[in-house]
């Protein structure tokens, strides 16, 4: 029995195996038959024809990833409301104050970073 | 609709965060005022739970169940966090910490743990726990100015977001396996085969993980000790007691026919615990590290309760973690007492000849402390001697004998605390003040560890009471 619950996977194990097969194929065969023949020049870096001016992995604001935090919470609410939206005339009146009350704590939430002032950039 | 009206704690709790949190952000340096309604709100609701009837009844299509064990749970978690942030306050104004979200962080976590000791079904049992859990991160590292505090998050965090990994893949394979999430279709489920079993000891690491059990106990000295004292206070008394209710619950309900499978792991983990909390902790010269220690064999000796397998075994585990809840509070008060110059003093060399200058809290910490070792008749030992009753019981000897090496043992390193306290030359006095939120609690402690032997039946009368099946 609980080999037969395995067995429906086998397609899935076929199909994990053949796409492993060819990706692994193919950056084999390129690595095998690629001619490499280098010099300082192609192995330097390219910034537009000059020398790299400073290491790329300069520091940024932190500022930015507070932004980029407080967009991912509003941009999930989207996501909740596109599905609730589509679906309410059959979830009744129990869906819909459940959404109400989603809404209700995020909007406390949002009033609370602004107050905060997570929003001004100063 | 009518199902609402057994959610009245929970629903009051939100409602209370929600405007406190408003309160807070719309009023300037309202720590005061939000410290202050918090410890109102933590009232009303034991309030409302007390004056509410206790008959059992699950909702919501049976995934939220209100029965004397959740309610016990419940009105544990909010006693314990009331004396916890009364006696925290001096404290975190002193380190400059009196930001207003500190209590409604507390607050958020305990709304985790009563979804979580009330759930009745695998994915709002995971809802409480997470949410309880992110609170526990934000709050060990609400110091952000001190790296050890940072250190102490951060490792929480990444520590407890692998276990809840585990624990969820755990769910998951239960899920599949036995084809549905409620508690009480998991233990009818008829195949109980290879997949469940594997899914169950999943959950086990994770419960393990949360209530610090040995081999998953690494995280706590590091993070009792980074954390401000008045956090890691909340931390060894709070969880503990929402953890190990939960855990109960997952034996007992959903896995009670796999007992021939879990118990072993569950002896397994009682003995390590109580090996490990009583070996490690003789070398610790640090008190907040030396308590973390002491919670990982306190909790050794809670699951050997579970372990015992019986009602008795369940029964007598909730007693010890409340009595150790009463021992841990008065502990933690005693440390926040260690002051001196304006500085909090966390080493164990400080309290040096500490019973000269100041004789009440050294007497107070010593009742405390021998309770911790378990010696009679204070509580502490009463707690143990129903853990060992109920494992007798069961029969399993090795255990309770190991359990009672390891109490001596662990009695060396309370004890000598005590050494230090009263025969070592004195140091420089700590600063004297009376704070009646520290030192309500130690003689709140004291009093109730001393009196216990007189009248024991009124906690086991409560206790007896408790089902969960």
């Amino acid at each position: 029995m609980f080999f037969d619950f395995l067995l429906e996977y086998l397609s899935i194990a076929i199909f994990l195996f053949i796409a492993l097969a060819l990706s692994i194929g193919f950056i084999a065969v390129n690595f095998a038959f690629s001619p490499k023949n280098p010099d300082p020049e192609k192995l330097s870096a390219y910034e537009c024809g000059f020398e790299a001016f400073d290491s790329a992995r300069s520091e940024f604001d932190v500022r930015f990833y507070l932004v980029a935090i407080l967009f991912i919470i509003f941009d999930l609410e989207i996501a909740f409301l596109f599905p609730w939206s589509v679906s309410l005339g059959n979830i009744g009146l129990l869906g819909f104050y459940s959404m109400m009350i989603f809404l209700f704590i995020l909007t406390i939430g949002f009033i609370y970073e602004w107050k905060k002032g997570a929003l001004e950039w100063e | 609709m009518l199902a609402i009206k057994f959610l009245i704690p929970e629903i009051f709790l939100s409602i209370s965060i929600f405007s406190l949190l408003m309160i807070g952000v719309f009023i300037k340096n309202s720590f005061e005022i939000i410290y202050r309604l918090s410890l109102f709100v933590i009232i009303l609701i034991i309030l409302i739970i007390l004056s509410g009837d206790s008959e059992s009844i699950k909702i919501f299509s049976e995934s939220f169940t209100i029965d004397r064990f959740s309610l016990y749970s419940k009105i544990l978690i909010l006693i314990s966090t009331f004396f916890v942030l009364l006696m925290s306050k001096k404290y975190i104004v002193d380190i400059k910490n009196n930001k207003f979200e500190y209590p409604i962080i507390i607050l958020l976590s305990i709304l985790g743990m009563f979804i979580m000791v009330s759930s009745n079904d695998l994915i709002l049992f995971y809802m409480g726990l997470e949410l309880q859990s992110l609170a526990l991160y934000i709050l060990a590292s609400i110091d952000r100015d001190n790296i050890k505090s940072s250190e102490a998050g951060v490792k929480y965090f990444v520590l407890s977001a692998l276990s809840s990994g585990l624990l969820l893949y755990g769910c998951s394979l239960i899920y599949g396996f036995t084809g549905s999430t409620n508690f009480e279709e998991i233990a009818n489920s008829k195949d109980f085969n290879v997949g469940t079993i594997f899914g169950m000891v999943f959950i086990l690491v994770g419960l393990a993980f949360k209530v610090s059990a040995v081999p998953f106990h690494m995280w706590t000295p590091d993070v009792y000790q980074g954390s401000p004292t008045s956090v890691t206070s909340f931390f060894s008394v709070v969880p503990k007691a929402a953890g190990i209710a939960i855990f109960i619950k997952f034996m007992y309900l959903p896995f009670r026919d796999v007992l021939n499978q879990w118990q072993y792991i569950l002896v397994f983990m009682s003995i390590a615990s109580m090996i490990l909390g009583a070996v490690a902790a003789i070398g610790q010269t640090n008190i907040k590290r030396l308590m973390a220690y002491s919670s990982i064999g306190h909790i050794g000796y809670a699951i050997a309760g579970i372990a015992a397998g019986t009602e008795n075994g369940f029964k007598s585990t909730l007693i010890y973690i409340s009595i150790y809840i009463v021992m841990n509070i008065g502990a933690f008060a005693c440390i926040l007492l260690m002051k001196r110059d304006g500085k909090y003093v966390e080493e164990i060399e400080e309290l040096s000849g500490v019973s000269k200058n100041h004789p009440m809290m050294s007497f107070g910490l010593l009742i405390i402390l021998f309770s911790l070792a378990g010696i009679p008749p204070l509580a502490g030992f009463f707690a143990k001697f129903y853990i060992f009753m109920a494992v007798i019981e069961s029969e399993m000897y090795t255990l309770a004998i190991i359990g009672l090496v390891t109490t001596v043992l662990s009695a060396f390193y309370y004890i000598r605390i005590i050494k230090i306290m009263y025969f070592d030359e004195p140091k420089k006095p700590f600063e004297k003040f009376v704070d009646y939120k520290i030192h309500g609690p130690i003689v709140l402690s004291c009093v109730l560890l001393v009196s216990f032997f007189i009248y024991p039946s009124i906690l086991n009368e409560i206790v007896s009471n408790i089902s969960i099946f």
